[in-house]
């Protein structure tokens, strides 16, 4: 199928769940209602009615967030799978959610940041994440080359050490500020508004610009690294270029939405299977199906048990796990059978 | 004088893996890498398609010193084939084809009709156009092996190294893949652990231990008992190709098989003493 084709179907079902998710919920609206509030919204004058403000103050940005955490999610992890040549690596494989766990856990019992108010959390897990991600990018280097094996088992250890700082902390705070901290971990859009969206935005826009035009070579680095090198590519530039675009676009993610598991393992394997293997027909699709999934995974963690909200790591391990070994069984050869 | 390793050395984690290393390939030249395991090809070959540095000495393509071209440059005029290995990644084998056509082609730049014409080309060239719309990963090892050689092909470049590209390989896919590439007109250097099929296909024959040459020339000359027993501490008998007269090796038992021949056990010079006894 051509790529513009696929494009175009994962556009659809996009903007189809994007509607869903600013449609449904306790007051139900009807899909006119809400494309007739984003029309008005984008030309400046959002209606000042329940529908207007309901769609343009709380459930559109909680679902572009969701639609941008989902895409830089699946981005990320189809870049580190390719990074470390691994199926089963995750965005957080490399040490980027342990990190923001001990940066928001840190905000949220210790009080760290405090003046930065609603901030605080952000910036406390973005400085978390990059903490983590440099002490794995250190500890993981020799010479001045990143080999994969390297890379998972520094990404693993750092992780372990991080999981504990965080256990730590929770171990010595508060009950309450601890189910915070537990909520957070879990996951949610639930804090959702416009001024949270620029900054993923922008780091997910960047990172498809350099991630496209590395395509073709990321492509020959699927191939391993000694193949790429004969194939023209620069391997240790790259792998540390991937590794900062991907670290960098996870931390961010991690940094609005807490810690949202599976997307970033299981949505690239969904998006292979339907585009194939070629990275410059993966990332787009990636990108356009990631979102679609997470904000599917939204409007279901704050639907299924409402008014109560599911954190949505729930949901998308309910979904993923499944997925996943439906996969894996249906195609055995992918994942290491012999015929 | 188209590809020179002059006095070449390479460090590997600290420590010298080859050491001194002087070698010609002549223009559209076959040659043969051969040693025992460890004595260093892999890692002579790896410093030719650059993903080990020289420590000492260089690399030279044409005179050029290999450093002093771009990443691209390089596979532009190095292509490489090793042993095939298990893909993450769900290639078909057109695509796999097509990324031959990386070191050619800038950022974002589309592949156009002539790079699918290179690779169409280029699968023809060894007989696996049959092959283009399957999944690499469901192929046999014979076929995933020329389908590498097809996309070393689509590189386009004029010198192919091969890094044990015949391993696991069932007699007609070695000799195939082999016959294949000694019919491209390009300069190889190929490291082979099949002397006899050495010998057939390369017009001259390097031989290494523990990281240095102590053999090279025609694969007559090369690969006689001495050479072999002084390289690999193997004892061979080599007679003659009946078809081209080239060396063939046989290999002999170190202790005598139970109930062989009359003969069996004199002929060996030197018998190497039995495991286990001290």
């Amino acid at each position: 199928m051509p790529l513009s084709v696929v494009l175009l179907a994962c556009l659809v079902f996009l903007l189809v769940t994007m509607t869903a998710g600013a449609a449904i919920g306790s007051v139900p609206l009807t899909p006119s209602q809400v494309w007739h509030v984003v029309v008005a919204g984008i030309a400046g004058h959002a209606p000042n009615t329940v529908a207007g403000i309901i769609v343009w103050q709380i459930r559109l940005p909680r679902v572009l967030l969701a639609a941008v955490v989902g895409a830089a999610l699946t981005t990320a992890g189809s870049v580190v799978q390719v990074l470390v040549r691994n199926a089963l690596a995750d965005p957080f494989l490399l040490g980027v959610s342990s990190g923001a766990s001990v940066g928001a856990t840190a905000v949220l019992l210790l009080g760290a940041f405090a003046s930065l108010g609603v901030w605080a959390i952000s910036v406390g897990s973005v400085l978390g994440s990059l903490a983590a991600m440099a002490a794995v990018f250190l500890v993981s280097r020799t010479g001045s080359s990143l080999s994969p094996t390297q890379l998972i088992l520094c990404g693993v250890v750092m992780s372990a050490l991080f999981e504990s700082v965080t256990s730590f902390l929770i171990f010595r705070g508060n009950p309450q500020a601890t189910q915070a901290v537990l909520f957070w971990l879990l996951g949610s859009f639930g804090l959702a508004s416009w001024n949270q969206l620029p900054i993923p935005a922008a780091a997910l826009a960047g990172a498809m610009v350099y991630l496209m035009a590395q395509g073709r070579t990321l492509n020959a680095l699927a191939m391993g690294s000694e193949p790429a090198a004969s194939l023209g590519v620069d391997v240790r530039r790259l792998r540390r270029n991937l590794f900062i675009v991907t670290s960098l676009i996870a931390g961010v993610a991690v940094a609005v939405s807490g810690i949202i598991g599976f997307v970033g393992l299981v949505v690239p394997h969904i998006v292979r299977l339907m585009v194939g293997s070629d990275h410059r027909r993966v990332l787009p699709a990636g990108v356009l199906f990631g979102a679609s999934f997470m904000v599917l995974g939204d409007l279901l963690a704050r639907t299924i048990v409402a008014p109560q909200e599911m954190p949505i790591g729930v949901i998308t391990a309910f979904i993923g796990a499944p997925t996943l070994i439906v996969l894996i069984r249906r195609h055995p050869y992918l994942y290491g059978a012999t015929q | 004088m188209s590809l020179q390793l002059d006095d070449l050395s390479v460090d590997i984690g600290g420590r010298r893996i080859v050491t001194g290393i002087d070698l010609t390939v002549g223009d559209r030249q076959f040659a043969g890498l051969v040693g025992p395991n460890g004595s260093g090809k892999s890692t002579i070959l790896k410093t030719v398609y650059r993903v080990h540095r020289p420590s000492a000495g260089r690399v030279l393509l044409d005179d050029t010193d290999l450093l002093s071209l771009g990443h691209k440059d390089t596979a532009r005029r190095i292509a490489v084939v090793t042993q095939e290995s298990a893909s993450e990644f769900d290639f078909n084998v057109r695509e796999m084809v097509m990324i031959g056509r990386t070191p050619h082609k800038r950022s974002f730049e589309r592949d156009t009709d002539t790079d699918h014409e290179i690779a169409d080309h280029a699968m023809e060239r060894v007989g696996c156009e049959q092959l283009a719309s399957r999944r690499f990963n469901t192929l046999s090892g014979g076929e995933k092996q020329l389908v590498l050689v097809a996309r070393a092909l689509a590189q386009e470049a004029d010198h192919l190294i091969l890094d044990e590209p015949t391993n696991h390989l069932d007699i007609h896919h070695q000799v195939e893949i082999l016959e294949i590439v000694s019919g491209l007109g390009v300069t190889v250097l190929a490291a082979l652990h099949e002397l006899s099929l050495a010998a057939l296909f390369c017009e001259a024959i390097h031989v290494l231990r523990a990281g240095q040459i102590v053999a090279a020339g025609s694969p007559a000359d090369v690969l006689t008992p001495e050479t072999i027993l002084q390289a690999y501490g193997a004892d061979v008998l080599v007679i003659e190709h009946p078809d081209t007269g080239t060396p063939h090796l046989i290999p002999r038992r170190i202790q005598p098989a139970s109930g062989a021949g009359p003969d069996a056990g004199d002929s060996s010079p030197d018998p190497p003493a039995p495991p286990g006894v001290t």
